[in-house]
């Protein structure tokens, strides 16, 4: 059952990345609050597990050392140096994104879920249950966005709950309290898409011809997301999918292809024995 | 603006106001020597040499001058520019370099030159406070000042300066302050800026255009800053330069205009106004030298009847001293003035440094600061730290700077004799409190829990340790020991660990009249000692006994100013000096910028914050001429607390390096002083050149690069609050440097390789970030490449590496001895430093070849 049919509103995050700082509130208030683990030290100093991706190394990757998302980390900031549209904005353009579980419409992640773990709360958000998780893994492959992991030494897979302990007792998450710019905001989705809309309207009249709402649109192969963004340019650059599909998009009619193709057999066999010669 | 300041990443809670305003239509500009997460933010990027602001800021001055773009009403009315200066000034620009009033033994100024005409110079008793070459300046200035940085004495208010100046109005006189500041400036051209700077005339056109048309009676513009002002060996005149520049534009004490200083660390305000500094007592009341300020009377006589707030001082000091020893203090033993601690030359922390080198301090407490790492050149911080007989430190985290001695600097552990004790402390969640930041707020904090294990507040270190001491000193008959027996020390310890109140030192801090009742405004004070005070711009912070500071009304409750938020010193004003808001007449300058101004009807001052002026004097108020104190200042003189009631384009007082900012190159620096070749920098700067702080020639090809050093967002200072913490830590987790990829490919440094930056102090090994956010400059016609470091990183923790401030020398700004951290010279090439004896040898062969002794 949904929201709507529930009589509540859908609940979600809408990130404005123009005005992100990138100072990884978000990621260290989620941390916080959701007890996830550290990565661990080059030297397994740390007192995470040493095989995410990110572990305590300097990336490399502007001043992103987490990565991507994971298991350990539900909230990532990514920085991306690009060159400059405007001269007068400098040499370089430097684009932060703090990205998170889209809470898809269409949650694949959901669909595949044999043991029931992962489940569509009554404020339409997508949470896997810590202690029905069975670590199959399935989920992994089945997100569009690369978004749910399997822990290291944990085996069980872990994601964004947007909070879920917060929001169903009328809290704000972590990440969007920390948030000193506003730049997550979370609320009612149907308002919080008016509030993007007016947004993406005012930069592009100021000018940020490339600017976009993404994961907004409820026709998208996702069906929309919960967690939806404005981004200042392309997606892939920001190393989001330009047009992400619920990968169980097709699975029924491939079950019904399925099917046929079994009645079929079951047919031919069943008319071999009968129509052979003796 | 902002410059000087990376405010997004440094204060990225106070950033959301300057994201706020954005969304409401204000254009912010970043200049800065790197592109940081502040310039990704902002509508326009200015590049700029580190080091080199003041002829940027200077370019500007020049083009309001020259495009006649002040706000004329508001700069004759308000500022000192028509103040007519003595015959005897001499002008940089007349002496290739200098003022009038060089003393080249003591690198120091005798600013007798520098005085207004018509105004008598400073009480004769003050002189007697000064020796050698500045002895008839007065103690505002000269030789003592620098030496002990008398600057911090001006923090809330002016220099003594005697009686108001001969004016022209027309500000055509040839010696009027209009008139020298215009000749001062006239070479700090869109060119010359284009050579200092390496800014193009195209981005200073917009920057000048930008500010000068968001100036006037209709608007104001804001200028941020921060530690990339301050931190360098002419910080204090970058300050005054911005403070010409807004003065000129109309921009201080309205709404929206200000030159705001930005506080990084908690509570850094709050540590010079009830201080932690040698030279200081609370609320800026000058610390008394030995031999010189013998009683109460000469004291205060520099100040004593004198025109402006600080005529009151002995009201403030007074109240002060019964503060401190309450019914002990009399006017028959001149209130025990001779109980204050006296100070006798420089004290400073890079002097005590020195000193532990030298055998002269024996014993340190460190509390809440990590020298080791944090420290301009720690390396030096690190062997005065083995030199010592015992050293206290207290913080959350095992810093540095308490396990020095497991990597000494030469030899072994097991050879530092220095006994080290390391009491943990208490966070800011662990006890009650207030912070005082940006805009003077005091905000109070209360505890959320009980602080783990052993650690204790400063509050109860102190307290206890006093304590005891007293304890200890139970019946003593030693003269000397009085002064400890006679402090009011009661301050209501309770409950298991005995935690002192902090309410209750609050309460000493507002002050509290004869009848104990709680002080409500400063100027309750009397000098008769009816009156107690710990600090007297503080008094109110505790009115009717309640806590102003922890007031948190929303803003949607009250008023935009938001007057019952925290509560502001002095006296809840949001905005200082905010009489200049209105004309001279008491109107304001614009509806649209209204923000207090004169009721006639009432005859009182009113408006939406706190008038910074006395409430019942009428803008046409005149004073007799034998007026003293504030009755000396006209009803249209909003600067109350300069002796004149002006604000000074030119400072006939207060500055140890020259009443007119000038351009001097860093006191490391590849390129030669353009606009004044003979001078290559602030004559009066103070450097302590001896081995283990020696600096770079000017030039040097040994050390071709311009360094700079700054903080990242993950972490605090000198590391001991994040670098310890798993969740901060993996944000960013060691040393790193930034270079711009044609300095990458200039040196053979590759991405994510690693670096070794060497200076003449020590070589650090950093990893390396290639970036285009790190742009080389054109300077002086050639190539200036910046290499950026932040200074975080130690050996102890999660997040590690090698120190940045290991490269700094310490050289020191001569007017509040801070230290030149943000700009050096040094070379980087590629792989890892050596270390011991070798790396002993690398930074020798590189002093031989740049002719630097041992």
């Amino acid at each position: 059952m949904s929201t709507s049919e529930l009589g509540m509103p859908r609940m979600g995050f809408f990130t404005d990345t123009s005005v992100c700082i990138g100072c990884k509130a978000c990621e260290v208030a989620c941390k916080e609050w959701n007890l996830v683990p550290p990565d661990a030290g080059p030297t397994g100093s740390g007192p995470g597990t040493d095989t995410d991706i990110a572990a305590m190394d300097l990336l490399g990757m502007s001043y992103d050392n987490t990565g991507s998302l994971g298991a350990n980390t539900w909230r990532h900031v990514a920085f991306i140096e690009a060159e400059a549209d405007d001269p007068r904005q400098g040499d370089v353009r430097w684009l932060m994104a703090s990205d998170v579980c889209k809470h898809c419409t269409h949650a694949a992640c959901l669909d595949v879920c044999p043991t029931g773990a992962l489940f569509r709360t009554e404020l339409d958000t997508v949470v896997v249950q810590e202690d029905v998780c069975n670590g199959c893994g399935y989920c992994v492959p089945a997100c569009p966005y690369g978004v749910i992991d399997v822990r290291p030494g944990d085996g069980r897979a872990w994601k964004c709950t947007l909070c879920y302990d917060r929001t169903k007792e009328g809290l704000t998450p972590a990440c969007a309290q920390a948030c000193p710019t506003e730049s997550i905001v979370y609320g009612p989705l149907d308002e919080l898409r008016e509030r993007a809309d007016l947004r993406l309207a005012t930069l592009r009249e100021a000018g940020e011809s490339r600017a976009q709402l993404y994961g907004r649109d409820p026709d998208d192969g996702v069906g929309g997301d919960g967690a939806f963004f404005l981004l200042l340019d392309e997606p892939e650059v920001y190393g989001l999918p330009p047009d992400p599909v619920v990968t169980t998009r097709d699975l029924p009619a491939m079950w019904g292809r399925a099917a046929l193709a079994a009645a079929g057999l079951a047919a031919a066999v069943a008319g071999a024995f009968l129509g052979g010669p003796r | 603006m902002i410059q000087g300041s990376n405010f997004a990443e440094c204060h990225p809670v106070g950033f959301q106001w300057v994201m706020e305003a954005k969304a409401r239509g204000a254009t912010v500009i970043h200049i800065d020597p790197r592109f940081t997460r502040t310039s990704a933010m902002a509508d326009h990027v200015v590049p700029i040499r580190a080091g080199s602001d003041v002829a940027f800021l200077g370019g500007l001055i020049n083009y309001v001058l020259t495009e006649g773009k002040e706000f004329r009403d508001y700069v004759v009315a308000y500022t000192n520019a028509a103040a007519i200066v003595t015959e005897d000034f001499q002008d940089t620009e007349d002496l290739g370099g200098l003022f009038s009033g060089f003393d080249a033994a003591s690198q120091s100024y005798d600013i007798s030159s520098w005085q207004y005409e018509g105004a008598q110079p400073a009480a004769a008793a003050a002189g007697q406070r000064d020796t050698g070459p500045a002895s008839q300046a007065g103690r505002h200035g000269g030789e003592t000042h620098r030496a002990s940085s008398g600057g911090q004495q001006y923090g809330s208010g002016g220099a003594s300066i005697g009686a108001k100046p001969n004016r022209d109005e027309t500000l055509q006189h040839p010696r009027c302050v209009f008139q020298i500041l215009t000749r001062h400036f006239a070479r700090y051209t869109p060119e010359l800026v284009e050579q200092v700077c390496g800014i193009s005339p195209e981005a200073f056109t917009t920057v000048a255009e930008a500010i000068t048309a968001n100036s006037g009676r209709e608007r104001t513009t804001a200028w941020a800053y921060a530690v990339g002002w301050t931190q360098h060996s002419t910080g204090v005149q970058y300050i005054r330069t911005a403070s010409i520049l807004q003065a000129l534009l109309g921009n201080i004490g309205r709404p929206g205009g200000g030159i705001l200083a930005l506080r990084g660390h908690a509570s850094i305000q709050g540590s010079t106004d009830i201080p932690t500094l040698f030279d200081l007592l609370p609320g800026y009341l000058p610390m008394p030298h030995a031999h010189r300020e013998q009683d109460l009377e000469t004291y205060c006589a520099a100040d004593a009847g004198q025109t402006g707030f600080w005529g009151n001082m002995p009201a403030y000091l007074v109240s002060l001293l019964k503060s401190y020893w309450g019914d002990a203090a009399t006017p028959e033993n001149d209130f025990r003035f001779d109980w204050l601690p006296r100070i006798d030359g420089d004290h400073n922390n890079f002097r005590s440094v020195l000193g532990m080198i030298d055998g002269t301090v024996r014993g340190y407490v460190v509390a809440g600061e990590n020298p080791a790492v944090g420290g301009a050149n720690a390396r030096l911080q690190r062997q005065g730290l083995a030199n010592l007989d015992w050293l206290v430190v207290r913080d959350f985290t095992c810093v540095e700077t308490a396990t020095f001695w497991q990597r000494p600097e030469d030899g072994r552990p097991e050879d530092v004799g220095t006994e080290v004790f390391f009491l943990p402390a208490a966070t800011h969640a662990e006890k009650d409190g207030s912070f005082t930041n940006t805009q003077r707020l005091l905000q109070w904090h209360h505890k959320a829990v009980e602080p783990p294990g052993d650690a204790r507040s400063d509050l109860w270190f102190f307290y206890h340790l006093g304590r005891r001491i007293r304890e200890k000193l139970a019946g003593s008959t030693d003269p000397r020991d009085r002064p400890i027996l006679e402090l009011t020390w009661d301050y209501g310890a309770h409950g298991l660990i005995g935690e002192p109140s902090a309410d209750a030192v609050l309460a000493e801090i507002n002050g509290a009249g004869p009848d104990g009742e709680p002080l409500s405004a400063y100027t309750q004070l009397r000098d008769d000692g009816s009156t107690r005070c710990g600090c007297w711009i503080y008094c109110g912070v505790r009115a009717d006994g309640v806590n102003q500071a922890a007031r948190r009304r929303p803003g949607a409750e009250q008023n935009w100013v938001a007057p019952e938020w925290g509560w502001a010193w002095p006296a809840n004003r949001r905005i200082l000096y905010n009489r200049a808001s209105a004309d001279r007449r008491g109107h304001p300058w614009s509806p649209r910028k209204a923000y207090v101004w004169w009721d006639a009807q009432a005859r009182r001052w009113t408006g939406h914050d706190v008038p910074d002026f006395e409430p019942g004097k009428p803008p046409d108020y005149r004073p007799p001429p034998d007026a003293t104190a504030q009755d000396a200042l006209s009803g249209d003189d909003p600067f109350i607390m300069q002796a004149d009631g002006k604000a000074w384009l030119f400072a006939p007082a207060g500055l140890a390096d020259g009443p007119l900012p000038v351009h001097y190159e860093p006191v490391e620096s590849p390129h030669r002083n353009l606009l004044y070749p003979g001078r290559p920098v602030n004559p009066a700067a103070i450097t302590y050149d001896r081995p283990g702080n020696r600096f770079h020639p000017p030039g040097s090809d040994a050390y071709p690069y311009v360094l700079t050093t700054y903080r990242l967002t993950e972490h605090q200072t000198g590391g001991g609050m994040t670098r310890h913490l798993p969740y901060l830590a993996e944000l960013q987790p060691e040393a790193f440097c930034e270079v711009s990829p044609a300095l990458a490919a200039e040196r053979g440094l590759r991405h994510l390789g690693w670096a070794t930056i060497v200076t003449a102090r020590s070589a650090i090994e950093v990893k390396v970030l290639v970036t285009a956010r790190m742009r080389p400059l054109r300077v002086d016609g050639r190539t200036s490449h910046q290499i950026g470091v932040p200074w975080h990183f130690g050996p102890n923790g999660l997040a590690t590496g090698d120190s940045a401030n290991d490269l700094l020398a310490i050289a020191l700004d001569p007017n509040v001895h801070i230290q030149e951290s943000k700009v050096l010279t040094c070379d980087i090439r590629p792989g890892r430093r050596p270390g011991g004896p070798e790396l002993r040898e690398l930074l020798a062969d590189y002093r031989r070849r740049a002719g630097i002794p041992e």
